[in-house]
């Protein structure tokens, strides 16, 4: 196969099939990649003449996302997860190993033009970690036995197909049930519900119950279903966000494997509230693995008449779901980004107001929840607000999917009424001696012992659902260190504190983790953090500077033992600087060490 | 009679139209707010974040946040003057602004807002990034270490001369400036320096060839007088504006 | 004498305009001679920074000696103060921070036209280079900075004459500029 002959056939065979909408350019994009590793220039060149969109525009958006590339990575893109709770399974290490035996740097395509190997930010599998992802397959449970069979198979050429299939699986490990997880269908007797009582009196119901979103944010969904409800406008949308990017969160990944339905169901009660008549489920992808069994999960409710037209045998009860998967960028998930990310274009978080419940896709009346939101919603609807409000707290009412992942000896998803403690759950999952809880992700708090006795609640320690525990033998600062390095690498770029101040920030805890911090950078982290909070574009600047603050708090011993003597530190190792000039002259020995004195 | 909505911003009244955000209606009362990324011309953006301003104890970006009746806009204070320095200082230490060496210093608008703010030095550590000066147009030169990314030319291309000849590529500290052409080259592109995006680059990132200082330094727009006189870049007049 | 204000101003990788520009202030150098006395400078011929209560640094960092140098200033000098472009962002000469060190010094001493004897220098004696040219505030702590390329006569009378009263440093607006 010849990719410069063919990728320009290729991409309009692709563009006939999908129907040729330039809001589809990243779901084409995400085919032609998996087609050739790359996109090539034909592809570019036809993607923008048919969708009449310039070819830099196409290219911006091939750039935007990490799984996206120019030039191509070979036959084998191998990805290894980088969350830190893979790297304390291994995954570093396995990175090295991988590279050694494959003959490859990271991050540079291996001159045969078999393989890629890179780093990714966090696969999801942090409960069956370390994680790979192989041309968009996820492989978990990785050891050196398996590493190595794997370097076989990809020296060999061997297509995936016939890899040992059960490296692909990927378990629920569900290790508590409640409100939520203890039933699994959803065959309409949520929309029969709505169908009965019809939409103004469910929405109510809805409200009774209290239940606010559970990617985050918190805030009420019947409001939020309501306002773009009583949004005038001629279509309203409905998105499941699927994107779980948040480090260390899996629970949407186990919904969507084993509950799709009742997630899907959850989408078209909405819709059914809103009139929306099109839904999306935006899928990270790296959870493209999901994508057959969502697919066949789809088609069954369309035959059950749950999906389509006429659902239930209601005239104009229409509503039908695509899926559309992301590319790499934990923006995304960021409710105004994905939209972006939805139409085809680059994950810029848009300027709110006005907020996607009155102008999202395509500028129309949009409701974004979190998958387990919609999951939630359907069980309102059959069992009442009452039956949800048995659980959790008055603020908080219901149950919380926690991921649980780190130091422990159940790794795998819990649910929880909301209101539960720290400690409870750590005594839960078989965690001890522990020195670092990490709620709701890079992004949440990080949390030491004496702030075990909180909850997990809206109104005290509020979360997405992440749960990292970390034991003594952990390093706090290469857990902070981590997140930093991911909130720079996933930055959109769009403003200037979190895109120059992320990697400002990133720079000073490297530095401080290396040894060379001074209280001086100290007070810079603080003020750079503050910037950060105070004046980023959206939510991800605003939550980056999370851990160094909590680090610099919470975790006083740990960063002042390694601060360096004196007050001040060089912004960058003088030795080192001196290498290159070194080797040139042949002066190894001479001129001597700088040191980092003064 | 119906009495005009207004805001207060620092101790002043100022009026305002439904719809208007809080720095346009701030500049009309003849009350300067520090911007780059802002140009009444074109679509808000709020990328730069130098407007941000204090809203009733939260911080927003003024060319982004519908004005309000009763709000209580602090522009000048302490705190708000750090943000914006600090803001510039990004800014100057993520691209490669030699000001002594370029034709715009003295009527550059990031210049001019850092003068404003008090900014003596970058402060940051700098990331001297390697990046290219596309000279290859017969009218205009490219100098890519001085974009600041503010998208005024992205938009005055789409929005205005409709060719999009410029677009953003890349993620967070990666995100760069490109052309639309099939070499990536501004003089293979269809751009002309008749474009409004040829008029609209805040510093030094877009200039025009052959007029090079032909202003003397120490009598350009920005040089005897600050910027909150004077105005910005984009609205002083072709040929007036220090450097052509 | 005793309690004049001892100054210490040294170049480093710059052009020695910020010095002349010092020179500029002319006339009124004799009223700052009457508050202050000159420790090492290039204006004088003492090599070595004793102590100072203001250090003037202009110029980035580009070698081992300008390394030396400043943090000899930083520990000799209460007040260290960054003068001019290249010690306030690496100016001109940090232009070379565009290229390889091996590319510069290539085009310098092997490829370059005319140049005879081609081979890139190693005596000893020469300073080391470093990759790149670097402010003056990368190295040490700074505590004040004073841009301009030069900082004009004007503005560093400004500087010197409130510092050395004991005032708020503060400029009028048409002292202040980067170039
Ligand atoms: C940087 C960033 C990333 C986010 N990622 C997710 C995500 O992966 N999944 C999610 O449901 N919400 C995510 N959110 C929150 C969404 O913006 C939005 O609030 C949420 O999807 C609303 O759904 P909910 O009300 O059901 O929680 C993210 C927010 C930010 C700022
Ligand atoms: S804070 Fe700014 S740069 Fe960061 S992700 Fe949001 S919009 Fe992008
Ligand atoms: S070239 Fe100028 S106008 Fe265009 S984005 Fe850069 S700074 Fe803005």
């Amino acid at each position: 196969m010849n990719p410069a002959s063919d990728a320009g056939i290729f991409t309009e065979r692709l563009l006939n099939e999908g129907g040729a909408q330039a809001t589809d350019l990243l779901q084409y994009l995400c085919s032609i990649q998996q087609h050739y590793s790359c996109i090539p220039p034909q592809a570019v060149e036809t993607l923008a003449r048919v969708l009449a969109l310039t070819p830099s525009v196409v290219l911006g958006v091939i750039e935007f996302y990490s799984f996206l590339h120019r030039t191509p990575r070979g036959q084998f893109d191998i990805l290894v997860s980088d969350s830190i709770t893979d790297q304390m399974l291994g995954s570093r290490d396995l990175l090295q190993r991988l590279c050694d035996r494959l003959g490859v740097c990271v991050s540079q395509p291996g001159s045969d033009g078999r393989a890629t190997v890179a780093t990714t930010s966090c696969t999801g599998m942090c409960d069956q970690g370390p994680a790979l992802l192989i041309n968009g397959q996820v492989v978990t449970r990785v050891d050196n036995e398996r590493l190595d069979r794997i370097v076989a198979l990809v020296q060999a050429g061997s297509p995936l197909e016939d890899w040992p299939q059960d490296w692909f699986s990927v378990s629920d490990n569900v290790y508590r049930r409640d409100q939520l997880l203890d039933e699994h269908s959803a065959n309409g007797d949520s929309l029969r519900v709505l169908l009965d009582r019809g939409a103004a009196d469910l929405l109510q119901e809805l409200d009774d119950s209290g239940l606010r979103g559970r990617g985050g944010a918190g805030f009420s969904t019947a409001l939020k279903w309501k306002l773009c409800r009583d949004a005038s406008a001629d279509e309203r949308y409905v998105v499941c966000n699927a994107d779980e990017g948040e480090p260390g969160t899996f629970k949407d990944r186990v919904l969507l494997q084993s509950w799709a339905d009742t997630v899907f169901e959850g989408m078209t009660l909405c819709a059914g509230i809103i009139g929306a008549r099109r839904g999306f489920l935006y899928l990270r992808g790296e959870y493209r693995y999901l994508l057959d069994s969502l697919h066949t999960a789809l088609e069954n409710r369309r035959a059950s008449g749950l999906l389509g037209s006429a659902i239930l045998g209601e005239p104009g009860f229409d509503f039908d779901i695509d899926i559309h998967l992301g590319a790499g960028a934990y923006i995304c998930g960021e409710e105004s980004a994905l939209i972006e990310s939805l139409e085809g274009k680059r994950g810029i978080p848009r300027i709110r107001p006005p907020f996607p419940v009155t102008s999202g896709y395509r500028n129309r009346p949009t409701v974004v929840n979190n998958v387990e939101t919609f999951m939630a919603a359907v069980r309102i609807a059959e069992h009442g607000s009452a039956w949800f409000r048995s659980k959790g707290t008055a603020q908080s009412p219901g149950t919380k999917l926690l991921s649980i992942s780190g130091d422990c000896r159940d790794r795998g998803v819990y649910e929880y009424p909301l209101g539960v403690s720290i400690e409870e759950v750590l005594s839960d999952c078989g965690a001890d001696d522990v020195q670092a809880v990490q709620v709701a992700g890079a992004a949440g708090r990080t949390l030491p012992p004496a702030e075990f006795g909180r909850t997990l609640a809206f109104e005290d320690v509020a979360t997405g659902g992440s749960f990292m525990v970390f034991d003594h033998t952990r390093d706090v600062l290469d857990v902070v260190q981590n997140f930093t390095r991911f909130f720079a690498h996933e930055s959109c770029g769009f403003c200037t504190p979190c895109r120059v101040g992320g990697s400002l920030l990133r720079d000073l805890v490297d530095k401080l983790h290396d040894g060379h911090g001074s209280e001086y950078d100290i007070r810079e982290m603080r003020d750079i953090a503050g910037l950060m909070q105070a004046a980023s574009h959206c939510g991800l600047g605003h939550t980056a500077p999370a851990p160094v603050l909590d680090l610099l708090d919470h975790f006083p011993d740990v960063w002042r033992q390694r601060l360096a003597a004196g007050g001040f530190e060089p912004s960058f190792d003088i030795d080192a600087a001196l290498s290159e000039a070194k080797q040139l002259t042949g002066r190894d020995h001479s001129g001597g060490r700088m040191g980092g004195d003064v | 009679m119906n009495t005009r909505k207004t805001f207060r911003m620092d101790g002043r009244t100022i009026p305002f139209e439904d719809g208007q955000s809080i720095i346009d209606a701030a500049l009309a009362a003849g009350e300067y707010i520090p911007h780059l990324c802002h140009n009444p011309e074109f679509t808000p953006h709020g990328s730069c974040r130098v407007c941000t301003v204090d809203v009733d104890g939260r911080m927003v970006s003024a060319c982004t946040q519908p004005a309000a009746e009763g709000q209580q806009v602090v522009n000048n204070s302490d705190p708000v003057n750090h943000y914006r320095r600090r803001l510039l200082q990004m800014l100057f230490v993520e691209g490669n602004h030699v000001c002594p060496g370029c034709e715009k210093s003295g009527a550059c608008q990031l210049q001019a807002v850092a003068y404003y703010t008090g900014m003596l030095a970058p402060h940051f550590t700098h990331f001297f990034p390697r990046r290219e000066v596309d000279a290859s147009h017969p009218d205009t030169v490219i100098d890519f270490n001085r974009c600041i990314l503010c998208e005024l030319c992205v938009r005055a291309s789409r929005d205005v001369d409709g060719k999009n000849v410029f677009s953003i590529s890349g993620r967070g500290i990666q995100s760069r400036l490109i052309i639309n052409s099939n070499t990536g080259r501004l003089g293979d592109s269809d751009y002309d320096r008749a474009d409004k995006a040829a008029s609209v680059c805040p510093v030094g990132a877009i200039l025009p060839k052959h007029q090079g200082y032909e202003v003397p330094i120490g009598e350009r727009l920005y040089d005897q007088r600050p910027i909150s006189v004077v105005g910005d870049v984009a609205q002083a007049k072709q040929g007036d504006n220090g450097d052509g | 004498m005793a309690d004049k204000i001892r100054i210490a101003t040294a170049p480093l990788a710059g052009c020695f305009g910020c010095h002349m520009s010092l020179l500029d202030i002319d006339e009124r150098l004799l009223d700052l001679i009457e508050v202050a006395e000159f420790d090492c400078s290039p204006l004088n011929d003492f090599k070595r920074v004793g102590s100072a209560d203001i250090g003037l640094i202009e110029g980035g960092v580009a070698n081992t000696e300008n390394v030396e140098t400043l943090r000899d200033f930083r520990r000799h000098c209460r007040i260290l103060v960054a003068v001019g472009a290249c010690a306030v962002n690496g100016g001109i000469p940090a232009m070379r921070n565009q290229f390889d060190l091996r590319d510069c010094l290539e085009e310098s001493y092997v490829n370059g036209i005319g140049v005879e004897n081609p081979m890139i220098p190693n005596d000893p004696e020469i300073p080391l280079l470093l990759d790149k040219v670097h402010p003056i505030h990368e190295v040490v702590k700074i505590d004040y900075f004073l841009p301009g390329c030069p900082p004009s006569a004007d503005s560093i009378w400004t500087f010197l004459t409130e510092l050395i009263e004991g005032r708020p440093v503060s400029f009028p607006y048409t002292q202040i500029h980067y170039d």
